[in-house]
């Protein structure tokens, strides 16, 4: 036997959701990933965050690559269709699904070989069309599954397992998302799961691309000293910038509104994301700042973590394309085809 | 010999200096006057300065192949004069602009040379170079109208349709036709020996180019994602695909739009684009070149393993490489045939005229989503970018499209379990879900191994079964796909096997062999896997000749693998020149082997 189908476990106590699930309908197969794996965590993370949404598993689509973090699409949501494509071509996928029916959640599992290295150029794009999906990168700086070698992500003068030192400059997928104009931009930890649930809840209810970049440590290949993308390593110099609490619609606030540093975006769903900047003068509106604070960061070493950027009046893909609302995929023949007497009557402009 | 409705003429001129839009005003007065007539232009890849062609065959037997012989020319390019007025035939004419002088050298004894000072009579008449150079063209057109006697007010009133709305720019067309055609009235005996006299043979029938077709058959189909990467010769298929879609498939009440399309970065993301939206249930497509399908390949793998649906136009080029990007070959056959590593096979369909295009389009969304796995509608620059001649198209308001096996809800609940890869009618192909269906549909789609029940694996036995299941629904495709067209002659025992854009030469040629005595048949593929017919068809001929446009004669070698027949026991009759074939060229070739077998 070459994959693990997990029994789902069910217990009477179990708490349900608004729809009636417990956490475990939102799990999937076993994972054959390392024990340890930063990407477990993150898997775990993702099942309590659709779990708190409520989310109907049969309304998601996940969406992969190649690699170690794309193979967890198959960890989470056996309920939901999943797509695990190419190497690096996730975005592509995701595009033309996306443009085929826009009333599903759309969840893209990616890693920084497939993401800054091999796919560089579709995560790019998928930035630049406001592909409406929660785009999750489970960054270890490293080939996973073919044992160690240096990702795109890697930093300057980090190293390798055997010692080699990487000597060219790191993409850092913040500062280019950034540039890019995404419209949703995050940095978490893996081993952060109380940050990482309410970024990933706000990504979700984001409309547009919510690029949540996770440091997700690789424990078989770059856990060692001198990686900078290690749990030590991290755990040493993690900046929380901005903490976030997400509300969603139903839900009463309880906590004061008007809290200094506090930014309140309302999302598109009707939920609130509430951001409490930790640094002086951080405004998680402003593209400006969080360029320049995740910058610094960088090049202090520090590692800048929350929804550093959050722009919600971006125009998403159906937007700029001004689809109808009913998705594509679900339009009636009739509604496509302008019939015979149309076709006759075209006829006359090639005489 | 009357020449009356039968002749050819080329114009020879620089690229983007309007002579286009003169040689489509020529050709379509033409074919209004109810005479057959077809185009084929031979452009330079290139936005301006270097030089084109436009070859115009009037043909009231209605062959559209390329021109046996051009009978007038139109010089107007200094740079190819010496090879422009080479190419007409003995007894022809050349019309050049007089405005400068011609070197002596270039003068033939056997042609007359009719010079008009085009470039003087609109400098004098029009003022600013751009309106002078772009109705030098216009002029030549007001000429050849007079020397071909093409009916001036069927020409008058194409101006009123193209520039009606626009005053002046109709009354310097108008004054422009009068400029050409007043002068070669009063310069030379018109009409030609040959010209043009009304007829009554293309009341049924349009011009159209192949990838309007396409994109015709794309809308009709009911296509709403379209994911493409701009590439010569197939551009026009999208833009045209986007036009059709402004004009029927914006929604009255809202204004937005029931399609969606995608101008991708590259030819891989515009692969993964359909894919997705084909996974989805959308109908999609792309449109792309040689260079396009190597870009694919990854994808196109994928989708033939994983049974994702989508359909891929392939409007060939000269390759390898870059290539000639302007001129016309077969050249793509293997590279789509069996695209991608490991065991993979694609359905290729063949449309050998813009009719053919739009129905067999129409076909290809069916076939993708019935087979779950890629089309690729094959044309190439001739047929994608001419205009041919093709009658009406027609549509039959009762078409129900076949959207293949495909669980709904309400099917979903009539089952214990669903699972994505077993095959219960036994035909190889196995019913999907939609995402977004709700009950029992989800399943895992991947790329790598996986068993029937859709899950990893990377055991060998459940690896086997998978791959040997698809190849049962491929030898289940091969009897459903379009059969091939069979032309036979009485007596036959020499057969012609080819795919596509040769047709039309190639049936102008099969004629003039039977002319001679020679009987002649014919089979044009129309569909790759090939069906069983393709098979009997080459075992009951003695002499077999595959006439195809590449140097390495890929369809013979396609017919060797896929159905066991001999090679050698096939004549390649092999054209990779770049243009579109000539009767006379496959005539003399058939010739010239037959006689040497009969030595």
């Amino acid at each position: 036997m070459t994959s693990i189908n997990k029994p789902p476990v069910r217990h009477p106590s179990d708490r349900r959701n608004a729809i009636g699930l417990t956490k475990a309908d939102y799990e999937g197969g076993m994972s054959t990933l390392c024990a340890g794996c930063g990407h477990d965590s993150v898997t775990a993370a993702l099942v309590q965050a659709f779990w708190e949404l409520d989310l109907p598993p049969h309304r998601a689509a996940k969406m992969s690559g190649i690699g170690c973090s794309s193979k967890t699409t198959g960890y989470f949501m056996r309920q939901s269709h999943g797509f695990n494509a190419v190497h690096g071509r996730m975005p592509s996928v995701t595009t033309g699904a996306n443009a085929a029916n826009g009333e599903l959640t759309y969840i893209g599992i990616s890693g920084d070989g497939d993401s800054l290295n091999i796919g560089l150029g579709q995560m790019v794009h998928a930035i630049r069309r406001n592909v409406n999906m929660l785009y999750v990168i489970e960054n270890n700086g490293v080939y996973g599954l073919t044992k160690g070698q240096f990702s795109a992500a890697a930093d300057l003068g980090s190293t390798s397992r055997k010692g080699e030192v990487n000597e060219q400059a790191p993409i850092d997928p913040v500062l280019l998302a950034l540039t890019l104009g995404a419209t949703f931009v995050a940095r978490s930890f893996s081993g952060d799961k109380a940050q990482l649930v309410p970024i990933l809840k706000a990504g979700l209810s984001h409309r547009g691309f919510a690029l949540i970049d996770v440091i997700s440590p690789c424990v078989s290949f770059n856990d060692h000293e001198g990686s900078t993308k290690s749990y030590a390593y991290v755990r040493g110099h993690e900046v929380e910038t901005v903490a976030t609490d997400f509300v969603p619609l139903r839900r009463e606030i309880t906590m004061p509104e008007s809290h200094e540093a506090v930014t309140t975006v309302q999302m598109h769903d009707g939920s609130r994301v509430r951001l409490h900047a930790t640094a002086p003068g951080y405004d998680p509106t402003d593209r400006e700042t969080a360029y320049r604070h995740a910058r610094a960061c960088l090049d202090r070493g520090e590692v800048a973590t929350g929804i550093l950027f959050i722009d919600k009046a971006g125009r998403d893909l159906h937007d700029m394309n001004r689809t109808v609302d009913t998705p594509l995929a679900h339009l009636p023949f009739d509604a496509l085809c302008p019939g015979k007497a149309a076709l006759d009557a075209l006829m006359a402009r090639y005489r | 010999m009357s020449r009356v409705n039968d002749f050819a003429f080329k114009s020879g001129t620089v690229n983007g200096t309007g002579s286009a839009s003169a040689n489509s005003l020529l050709m379509q007065a033409i074919f209004r006057m109810g005479i057959p007539v077809t185009g084929k232009n031979i452009f330079p890849s290139n936005i301006q300065g270097l030089p084109t062609w436009y070859e115009v065959r009037v043909s009231r037997d209605g062959y559209t192949g390329r021109p046996p012989a051009i009978d007038l020319v139109v010089a107007l390019n200094p740079s190819t004069y010496a090879q422009d007025i080479k190419s007409v035939c003995s007894g022809g004419y050349v019309v050049f602009d007089s405005s400068w002088p011609l070197d002596p050298s270039l003068l033939r004894d056997d042609v007359t040379m009719l010079g008009i000072p085009l470039g003087d009579l609109c400098r004098e008449a029009f003022a600013g170079d751009r309106d002078r150079t772009l109705l030098r063209n216009i002029a030549y057109a007001g000429a050849l109208t007079a020397l071909l006697q093409i009916d001036l007010t069927v020409v008058e009133q194409m101006l009123t349709e193209k520039y009606g709305r626009k005053k002046a720019l109709l009354e310097s067309n108008y004054r422009a036709i009068r400029l050409g055609y007043d002068y070669a009235r009063a310069h030379f005996t018109c009409p030609l020996p040959f010209h043009c006299e009304p007829m009554d043979r293309t009341g049924g029938a349009i011009l159209m180019d192949g990838n309007t077709a396409c994109a015709l058959g794309a809308l009709y189909a009911g296509a709403t994602v379209g994911a493409w990467y701009p590439i010569t010769p197939s551009t026009s298929l999208m833009e045209t695909f986007k036009a059709f879609c402004q004009e029927y498939r914006v929604d009255p009440e809202s204004g937005r739009n029931r399609y969606c399309i995608l101008q991708a970065e590259d030819e891989l993301a515009s692969a993964g684009m359909v894919l997705g939206a084909s996974w989805m249930g959308a109908r999609a497509f792309t449109c792309t070149s040689g260079p396009g399908v190597s870009l694919m390949q990854e994808f196109l793998g994928y989708a033939y393993y994983a049974e994702l649906p989508g359909v891929f136009f392939n409007v060939q080029r000269t390759g390898p490489a870059t290539g000639l990007p302007t001129r016309t070959q077969q050249a793509d056959l293997l590279s789509m045939a069996y695209a991608s590593h490991g065991d993979t096979k694609h359905i290729i369909l063949f449309p050998a005229d813009p009719a053919e295009c739009f129905t067999l389009t129409v076909a290809a969304f069916d076939i993708t989503e019935r087979f779950q796995t890629p089309v690729f509608v094959a044309t190439d620059i001739d047929i994608g970018m001419n205009d041919w001649m093709i009658p009406r198209l027609q549509w039959d308001d009762a078409f129900v499209p076949d959207r293949g096996k495909v669980l709904d809800e309400a099917a979903l609940a009539q089952v214990k379990k669903f699972f994505r890869y077993v095959d219960t009618d036994g035909d190889g192909v196995t019913a999907r879900t939609l995402p977004g269906v709700g009950g029992k549909g989800a399943y895992f789609t991947r790329g790598s191994g996986h068993d029937q029940w859709g899950n990893y694996t990377e055991d060998s036995a459940a690896y086997q079964d998978l791959m040997d299941r698809i190849k049962r629904k491929f030898e289940t495709a091969e009897r459903a796909l379009p059969a091939p067209v069979v032309h036979r002659r009485d007596g036959a025992t020499i057969g012609i096997v080819m795919i596509g854009s040769p047709d039309a030469p190639v049936r102008e040629a099969v004629d003039r062999l039977a002319a001679q005595g020679v009987a002649v048949d014919v089979m044009r593929i129309r569909s790759f896997p090939f069906a069983p017919a393709v098979r009997e068809f080459l075992d009951q001929h003695r002499t077999v000749f595959v006439i195809e446009q590449n140097r390495d004669a890929q369809l013979r070698a396609l017919l060797t693998v896929e159905t066991g027949f001999p090679r050698d026991a096939m004549i390649p009759l092999i054209d990779y020149a770049g243009q579109p074939l000539t009767a006379g060229a496959i005539v003399t070739a058939m010739s010239a082997h037959l006689q040497e077998a009969s030595v």
